[in-house]
């Protein structure tokens, strides 16, 4: 049985215990990861020659992250790691692998992607002006590279990170022009319950807005974005306040985000199963509660799979190796099962509280103008999916994107995607359900012709 | 169960084929039914090349090919929307002296037709075209072929024909067709249709209808392998396809006016017509790297950011069934058009409908009854 | 004009880039997008507007920041590390078609 190959897909905290608990089971899993260095994007790491702790790059993630990053490199002969390798296809039981311009088909007995997320965008007219970035990205230019995105900051759109990474910048001495939540402060007191799941979270939160508040940054709340102004990169947010009235907040850089998406793709081209989730309002590929999707032999773990956060990703990385080792025929202890499930349950109900309180705005949709960009690849405006749905009969989100080139960029539709589903859904004034979800094509991302087949 | 839907005829299959069929059937004065069993032109005749090209076909077929290609220059005009047909050429470029003499021999032989090619030096190519490999020898242009948009064509038509007045049914698969007295019945889930006249134009689907009217053919399916580079400055005019003996060289590829460059050929992946699904084998997309670069070496600075594939209906013969049933009367047929039937579409929609309409058309269709496979 | 601002590390060594023939300083284990970011206020004209484009998700997600070397390479910045020496062009493309 030791000669059965397991791979693993991403060196986050969900890859990190995947490949840990299949390494303590006698195998010598194959870790593929698209970064030079572990960690994931959560707890990236910096590059060689940078300086500051662990507790300047992660706060109170510190002690998590040195423990992800110890047990990854505790796994040092023990597993066979391929960084800056990109799993660009999935085809006939095997992954189809890109390094550098080396093309390798490696085929495999199980497969646990754990590949994360990244943000959740919803457009605002202007996104495309230089100065405007994801959350997560602001987040990783600090993180991995000490920088602030521009000099005068604004932090739109909603989520816990939003307030995560606005609090990191002004620690960090960057100038943060506003942060400004979409989501109203009432739909926070709803999800109050939900979040009390896990106090220590809730309590972070509440840490990160009031030391935004000590520090004399700006928070609103309940606010609409109106656009995004300059002419050659960002010099201002327009935006309404709760009681409607127009702001103008001056600033050279925007972060835009909205909570996070999972990083479907390859799950998509493995054949698995999706259905919508009404919670994420998005398609998420269906698992039973250990990670085992539709088609045999391929698992789902961390964020890739729902957006539970690192914590929940580690415990569910974990979990999806006891699965697959039994499916292939090891003993796991019924005990390690329940424990790990138990763990995980009140992650979800968390999630849920979250995705409460900081609502994805889908009804910005309706309020974009025809000349707002959707699809920053290809610059598909808001006007030319209504005209696909309305006068060529677009009733769906593929045929949307045959007709008018929406999510047909470079980017595959990571970036407009759920926007695009809901400009859609809007124009057809149909649930978003129905207009379904954009089928994952290969390459994952592109892929150079200069490649060449080894192996 | 409501009454039949009563129409002159029913068209089953949407793509290309079927709603060119219906929309030069409306323009006709017939009373038609398309029925689609998912939106139209979302097979085959969507996820296709964009070829339209007449060189290089099998010559019997080219009074059609050039009827076709008249539509295609009148096409925003016939359909009121546009579908990206540009006559920027289409020229064959081969890599070995014999492949240029048969280039030069197929040059004369496309003369009676109408056709006429430029046979090219590989210097006059290079002047040309500079982005061509210095390998090839010679090329052959057909100046007034180009290329189109496969997405955009077949619902084209398909709106076109509805506003023309037809019937255009999407969602509607086809449960059962039979010939129960002088009219066919043709019943979807949600309504029956009466007709004296059917056109089978499924595809790769066309033979599993045919069957039904005791006339099985050796059909099979296939997917091409298609892929698109990110978009660039555009610098390459022609569709261009290299001529070969050896069919994994046979690459095509032509860049959009908005830049990115769009190839296929080479190897064909599996297909699944009972799935609705054709895969790309990632085998084959970077097999055809080699050999794409072969042709335009320019190309290897690229990426490429997506793939794809699709349903075709291929005969072993490697020409279509079109033409009326050798069995039944009021049967048609326009299907299985062997992976170049793009082109071809407008020219068969308005075929079939004077076929269908008069009874009889100077086009010659002899070589594609469906009788040259009297199977059982 | 720059768009990044470093907020530390800055004792790392210094590397030399050019940014469409101008020579500019970044810092070893910048990554190239930092390293142009630092200097520049863009990386690459948008294909379908006017516009200009200097990336969005920085984890190698959104592709928007694919740049050219002078020799021809295409680099995607955010997950590239910058190395001295380097001759980018984030102006128009160096696609080099023709073939002879």
């Amino acid at each position: 049985m030791a000669d059965r190959r397991v791979v693993v897909v991403g060196a986050g905290p969900a890859g990190t215990r995947a490949a840990e608990r299949l390494a303590a089971a006698g195998l010598r899993p194959v870790v593929i990861d698209e970064a030079a260095l572990n960690g994931g994007q959560i707890y990236r790491r910096q590059p060689a020659g940078f300086t500051r702790p662990a507790e300047a790059l992660y706060g109170f993630e510190a002690g998590r992250a040195r423990a992800v990053h110890g047990a990854f490199e505790a796994l040092s002969g023990l597993i066979e790691h391929r960084p800056q390798t990109l799993v660009w296809h999935i085809y006939d039981g095997a992954l189809h692998l890109l390094c550098g311009t080396k093309a390798e088909r490696l085929p495999y007995d199980a497969l646990i992607l754990a590949t994360g997320a990244t943000d959740r965008i919803m457009p605002v007219r202007g996104w495309t002006l230089p100065g405007v970035y994801s959350l997560g990205g602001s987040q990783i230019a600090l993180k991995a590279q000490a920088c602030a995105i521009g000099a005068e900051v604004v932090f739109m759109g909603s989520g816990p990170l939003l307030y995560l990474v606005a609090y990191q910048y002004a620690k960090a001495g960057a100038t943060v022009a506003a942060v400004l939540d979409t989501s109203p402060f009432s739909a926070s007191v709803k999800a109050l319950p939900a979040l009390a799941t896990r106090p220590a979270m809730l309590a972070k939160g509440i840490y990160y807005t009031a030391r935004l508040a000590l520090r004399g940054v700006a928070v609103h709340r309940g606010i609409t974005p109106v656009a995004i102004e300059g002419d050659d990169g960002v010099a201002a947010v327009v935006w309404r306040d709760a009681a409607g009235r127009e702001r103008r907040t001056a600033c050279d850089a925007v972060g835009l985000g909205y909570g996070l998406r999972s990083e479907t793709q390859l799950a998509d081209l493995a054949r698995c199963d999706f259905a919508f989730d009404p919670i994420a309002r998005q398609y998420l590929p269906v698992t039973d509660q250990d990670g085992r999707t539709s088609t045999p032999g391929v698992y789902l773990a961390g964020d890739g799979a729902r957006i539970q956060g690192a914590d929940a990703a580690e415990l569910a990385g974990r979990l999806a190796a006891c699965a697959a080792l039994r499916d292939l025929g090891h003993s796991v202890p019924a005990a390690e099962f329940a424990s790990l499930r138990a763990a995980l349950a009140p992650m979800a109900q968390f999630r849920e509280g979250l995705d409460t309180a900081f609502p994805w705005p889908a009804h910005f949709a309706a309020g974009f103008a025809d000349s707002d960009v959707v699809c920053r690849c290809e610059c598909i405006t808001a006007g030319d999916l209504r005209e696909v749905a309305l006068e060529k009969g677009a009733p769906e989100l593929n045929r949307a994107k045959a007709l008018s080139r929406v999510g047909m960029g470079r980017c595959q539709g990571r970036m407009c995607g759920p926007a695009a589903a809901e400009v859609l859904a809007d124009a057809l004034g149909v649930p978003v359900e129905q207009v379904g979800r954009l089928r994952g094509q290969g390459p994952v991302k592109p892929l150079p012709i200069a490649t060449e087949i080894v192996g | 169960m409501s009454a039949p839907i009563q129409a002159d005829v029913i068209v089953v299959g949407g793509g290309i084929m079927g709603a060119a069929t219906a929309f030069f059937l409306r323009r006709r004065g017939v009373k038609v039914v398309l029925l689609e069993r998912g939106l139209v032109g979302q097979q085959a005749s969507g996820v296709n090349f964009g070829n339209v090209r007449r060189q290089g076909r099998f010559l019997p077929q080219l009074p059609l090919a050039n009827r076709s290609r008249a539509i295609w220059g009148q096409l925003s005009e016939l359909l009121g929307e546009d579908a990206e047909f540009i006559a920027t050429g289409h020229v064959r470029v081969c890599f070995r002296a014999h492949e240029a003499d048969r280039l030069e021999a197929h040059a004369l032989a496309v003369r009676e037709y109408g056709l006429e090619l430029e046979i090219l030096s590989a210097n006059e190519l290079r002047a040309r075209y500079p982005f061509l490999a210095p390998g090839v020898v010679a090329g052959s242009l057909s100046p007034l072929d180009g290329h189109a948009n496969p997405r955009l064509a077949a619902p084209a038509f398909g709106r076109a024909a509805a506003r023309a007045g037809a019937l255009v049914v999407e969602n509607a698969e086809v449960l059962a067709i039979e010939k129960p007295g002088d009219d066919f019945l043709v019943e979807t889930a949600a309504a029956t249709y009466r007709a004296p006249i059917v056109q089978i134009s499924a595809g790769a689907w066309g033979g599993t209808l045919s069957a039904r009217f005791g006339e099985k053919v050796p059909i099979v399916a296939r997917g091409p392998q298609m892929a698109v580079t990110e978009p660039m400055p555009y610098r390459i005019a022609p569709v261009v396809g290299v001529f070969s003996d050896n069919e994994h060289e046979g690459m095509y590829f032509r860049q959009v006016k908005r830049g990115n460059i769009v190839w296929g050929g080479g190897w064909r992946g599996p297909a699944f017509p009972d799935l609705l699904r054709a895969y790309i084998d990632p085998m084959n997309t970077l097999r055809q790297f080699p050999m794409v670069t072969r042709v335009a070496p320019g190309l290897a600075q690229l990426r490429t950011i997506r793939t794809w594939s699709g349903i075709e209906g291929y005969l072993p013969d490697d020409i279509p069934i079109m033409g009326p049933s050798g069995k039944v009367s009021g049967l048609f047929y326009a299907f299985g058009f062997c992976g170049h039937g793009f082109q071809l579409g407008p020219g068969v929609g308005d075929t079939m409908a004077e076929l269908i309409a008069t009874g009889s058309t100077p086009i010659p269709l002899a070589p594609f009854h469906i009788s040259r496979f009297a199977m059982q | 004009m720059s768009r990044f601002r470093r907020l530390g590390e800055t004792g790392r060594a210094p590397i030399r880039l050019t940014i469409d023939g101008a020579e500019v300083w970044a810092l070893a284990g910048d990554t190239l997008m930092v390293a142009l970011l630092a200097n520049t206020a863009a990386l690459r004209d948008s294909e379908f507007d006017a516009g200009r484009r200097a990336g969005f998700c920085l984890m190698a997600a959104c592709q928007d920041c694919w740049v050219w070397t002078e020799e021809g390479e295409r680099l995607r910045a955010c997950s590239t590390e910058a190395a001295d020496g380097m001759r980018i062009v984030t102006r128009g493309t160096a696609w080099r078609i023709d073939a002879s």
